[in-house]
């Protein structure tokens, strides 16, 4: 749909000149939204970037939240790699697994690889289609089902409602 | 404002700790995967407490010196930038067949690329 991609790519485009100016002066304002309104007729009038993100009230509750628990796993990752990197016994157990996701539009996978790679222990390595390859530090299930429950569940049911 | 000092320059010795800790895995973690991992994750949340260390410091509410805004579009750009080169030079690693180290327990991809599942890239 080429109006809500022409409708993001200006939204992104002017939030980033207004936290660059970090003014509310007038003038500034008009003149970001010109070249703004102009690089997204330009450039984005055709891409296929932002066609499956969800624009309701509810997909912006939920990206909140998304961000809210993709923070919290962010330090947790952090406090599980202290751990593992001071204790003297080094207390690794690493393997590759596969886990599937439900997720159908690029961008929402893409978000999704993402997260897994800066969550606690886990690394996206390969991705083919809907199974992704996933470097955990610290195996301790195998099982397809069980591992996308653990790993990939969590950060699924905010992303689902965000794209379709 | 001495306390948003006090908290930036609190907020940079957290991000340096975090980014110490990401060195010292480099060092101590036996093959190139778990190191990219420790890598990744703790260097992400050093830079990104670090910058907000630095915003905080050089705050100076709507004056054309904050730096708050900036800081936040270099966060963005870690957070989506950082993952994604992680993980090209872990795959990069893997394709070229740069062994993974002795406690490894489980391969799913080498089982299935030797079950024909799916194909290796640059093998086609």
């Amino acid at each position: 749909m080429k109006t809500k991609n022409l409708i993001v790519s200006f939204l992104v485009l002017m939030i980033a000149w207004l936290l660059l100016n970090w003014t509310i002066d007038p003038v500034n304002i008009v003149i970001g939204a010109a070249i703004s309104l102009f690089l997204s007729v330009v450039f984005c009038s055709n891409c296929d970037l932002f066609t499956s993100i969800n624009l309701t009230p509810k997909a912006f509750a939920y990206t909140f939240m998304y961000l809210v628990v993709f923070i919290v796993e962010l330090i947790k990752a952090n406090i599980d790699v202290t751990k593992r990197v001071l204790s003297p016994s080094l207390p690794i157990n690493p393997g590759i697994v596969k886990v599937k996701t439900k997720l159908k539009s690029k961008m929402a996978r893409l978000i999704l690889a993402d997260s897994i790679t800066l969550t606690p222990g886990t690394f996206t390595l390969q991705v083919e289609g809907d199974t992704f390859y996933i470097h955990w530090i610290n195996v301790d299930n195998e099982d397809v089902e069980k591992v996308t429950e653990e790993l990939v569940a969590k950060f699924e049911k905010y992303l689902e409602v965000l794209y379709d | 404002m001495e306390i948003m000092k006090l908290v930036g320059a609190i907020m940079l010795l957290m991000g340096s700790f975090s980014l110490l800790i990401s060195a010292i895995g480099l060092l101590r973690m036996p093959d190139v995967y778990n190191r990219v991992q420790t890598g990744t994750k703790a260097s992400t949340l050093g830079a990104i407490v670090s910058f907000i260390g630095v915003g905080l410091y050089k705050y100076d509410a709507w004056s054309d010196g904050n730096w708050i805004g900036r800081v936040i579009i270099l966060i963005i750009f870690i957070l989506l930038t950082n993952p994604v080169s992680s993980h090209v030079l872990m795959r990069a690693a893997y394709f070229m067949k740069v062994p993974l180290s002795k406690l490894t327990k489980v391969d799913k991809l080498k089982e299935d690329i030797d079950n024909n599942v799916i194909k290796e890239p640059g093998n086609e």
